[in-house]
């Protein structure tokens, strides 16, 4: 990623929200898509996560990094109700998750893509979209098998966003193919249109780029920017690929062992010590 | 890639809408004109039902992806439920009352779907498989220790011993352990077809659907199905009941085709031969299941195989174990591969 390139998205000032967040300044008069408060998990007698601390505006872009084993899965784990949390409340749009199930927050607005691609491997391309957009296109089972109106109708419908969300990667040609047998690069598209198919305000993607040639990441960051700037949607995104964090995210969280150790834009994490000691070690007194 | 078109799978569908009408036509001819045999034509409508019992089977282990190892039970209560209202419904019309004997029949054992669909399909995989081989067994036993008369005053049902008593003129349903005797044949190898027809179209329609699209990506994924908030339970439960319907349709078309029936023709070497249609067939392959059904129901009774009667689940369990082991074998796949589908291109899913 070139200096000029990330010089063209101007990065936002961070401001304080309640206690401990910070979220861009354009969104502090909205209400935080999503708002962690003490968030924690155990495991047994091990910590994964604790005392989690965050706020996502509505339309940020929002970095989760740290090292290995750090828990940024498991946080996001937490936030789709995959863990119910052991301390802590999770607020998605001003709204507690507590007791709420992965299928109960999908329906309040939250999507996410998986480290280890979750396709729907012997469906086509077209129906794993049409499997996300399962919410908004509503009609019994009964009119399917009996092929009433509303099957025609709604399935047109479903037929022609399903094109649309492919559009948005260049994949409405691969329509038809089965999805399980894509290139891992598509395969991770593909999760994405799907996660977007549910019309989500807050997307999770767990490691986008993993996999991904340098020109292919590129290609990642002008489109997730280009999927908040059409959608108005926060996006929070887990990372290793620094070019692509520090490029596209403007507020980060930094992980380790389970806490936050630095939350900023991000050139205060390039220069905060806590991280790089986290990444690198401490350095050796002269 | 292997690129599925769009028009592929309603080829498919309307290819085996064509065979199967295909097959009837000629049976029907064959029948009229005398060229088959009378145990053949005996077996014209155990054929179908068997057809019904193994795509029914074949919507819960290819399409919903859970393995039942109990689906004789479904067809065990459509059976009675068919024999007792066939027996119970005052309709003059043959056609009719095994139409609505059919439907009761479905009705009955999609209820039994629930009641047992409710807390089993909370369990996945081998806990699955176990508690609907327990199921299987528990409906065998209700079978045969429920009675069912009739009178003039209605039905009268009485459990593990037979204590109806009749006013002016009644007589028993259902006897217990001896099952339904004296049952009218009204099953016709007709009723047999349209009924394969219909759960053949159910089945394409359903699985062509937002539903089936759901069912579909719960059994590739359940995470991800969640995910995307498609409600996993409801659709493995609709899946599920849907299957024990079309079983029951199949157990009452089953039933009325015989003089008697008892529960022990339904126990689990029935369920474990269905699920050999299904798996020979292929899983999720409705015309293989089709297939599957029809030989493995007429070869038995054929001259040649019937001194080989008696080894017959032991045939199936080797046939079962080689196709399982043909279907996993890498070696073996890609000669398939290469040999029948040059046309394709392989998938090139890097990793």
């Amino acid at each position: 990623m070139s200096e000029q390139q990330k010089n063209s998205y101007p990065k936002p000032k961070l401001v304080p929200v309640p206690s401990t967040n910070i979220i861009p300044e354009r969104d502090v008069d909205k209400r935080p898509i999503l708002e962690c408060r003490h968030l924690g998990i155990d495991f047994g007698g091990l910590t994964a996560v604790d005392d989690f601390n965050m706020a996502i505006g509505r339309t940020e872009i929002a970095g989760l990094i740290g090292p290995n084993g750090a828990g940024k899965t498991t946080v996001f784990n937490l936030l789709t109700k995959v863990y119910q949390p052991t301390r802590g409340t999770v607020m998605i749009d001003g709204r507690d998750t507590a007791g709420k199930t992965t299928i109960q927050v999908s329906h309040m607005g939250v999507a996410r893509t998986f480290q280890n691609i979750r396709l729907f491997g012997n469906l086509t391309v077209e129906d794993n979209v049409k499997a996300g957009l399962h919410e908004h296109t509503k009609y019994s089972a009964l009119s399917g098998i009996f092929r009433l109106p509303s099957y025609w109708r709604k399935e047109r419908e479903a037929h022609e966003r399903a094109l649309e969300l492919l559009s948005i990667f260049d994949m409405q040609d691969m329509a038809g193919y089965q999805a399980g047998s894509l290139p891992y690069g598509a395969q991770r598209r593909l999760e994405i249109v799907r996660a977007l198919a549910t019309n989500p305000s807050l997307l999770l993607l767990d490691e986008p780029a993993a996999g991904m040639n340098p020109s292919e990441t590129a290609e990642l960051m002008n489109n997730i920017r280009k999927i908040r700037d059409t959608f108005q949607i926060a996006i929070m995104l887990i990372e290793h690929d620094m070019n692509l964090v520090m490029g596209v995210c403007e507020g980060i969280c930094v992980l380790n062992f389970g806490r936050i150790i630095a939350k900023g834009t991000p050139d205060d994490i390039q220069a905060n010590p806590a991280v790089i000691e986290a990444y690198l070690g401490r350095q050796k007194e002269a | 890639m292997k690129k599925i078109r769009l028009s592929k799978t309603n080829r498919i569908n309307f290819a085996t809408f064509g065979a199967v009408i295909l097959a009837y036509a000629v049976f029907q001819f064959m029948s009229g004109t005398g060229m088959l045999s009378s145990t053949i034509r005996g077996q014209l409508v155990p054929i179908c039902a068997y057809v019904t019992m193994a795509l029914s089977l074949n919507l819960t282990v290819g399409v919903l992806g859970e393995l039942s190892l109990g689906h004789a039970g479904f067809m065990s209560v459509g059976a009675f439920a068919g024999a007792v209202a066939a027996a119970a419904l005052p309709i003059d019309s043959d056609p009719l009352r095994l139409a609505a004997s059919m439907v009761i029949a479905a009705l009955a054992a999609a209820a039994a779907g629930t009641l047992v669909g409710i807390p089993v399909l909370r369990l996945n995989g081998d806990y699955l498989a176990i508690v609907t081989l327990a199921f299987g067994q528990i409906i065998k036993s209700i079978m045969e220790n429920l009675y069912i008369g009739i009178d003039a005053r209605g039905l009268h049902f009485s459990f593990l011993e037979n204590r109806i008593i009749f006013r002016d003129g009644g007589r028993m349903l259902l006897n217990g352990a001896m099952g339904v005797n004296g049952i009218a044949k009204i099953s016709s190898f007709t009723a047999g077809f349209v009924l394969v027809m219909l759960v053949l179209a159910v089945i394409f329609n359903l699985v062509d659907s937002r539903a089936g699209r759901a069912i579909m990506a719960l059994r590739d994924n359940r995470i991800a199905a969640e995910s995307v908030g498609i409600p996993v339970t409801k659709y493995k439960l609709m899946a599920f009941v849907i299957s024990a319907a079309m079983a029951g349709a199949a157990g009452a078309l089953f039933a009325l085709g015989q003089n008697t029936i008892t529960a022990n023709k339904f126990d689990f070497n029935t369920s474990i031969l269905i699920l050999v249609f299904v798996v020979l067939g292929g899983q999720g392959n409705m015309w293989g299941s089709i297939l599957a059904a029809t030989f493995l129901t007429v070869l038995p009774e054929t001259r040649a195989m019937r001194g080989l009667a008696d080894y017959r689940m032991l045939v199936y369990a080797v046939v079962l174990i080689l196709v399982m082991l043909a279907t996993n074998n890498p070696t073996i796949q890609d000669f398939i591969n290469t040999r029948f589908r040059r046309k394709k291109k392989k998938g090139g899913a890097a990793k």
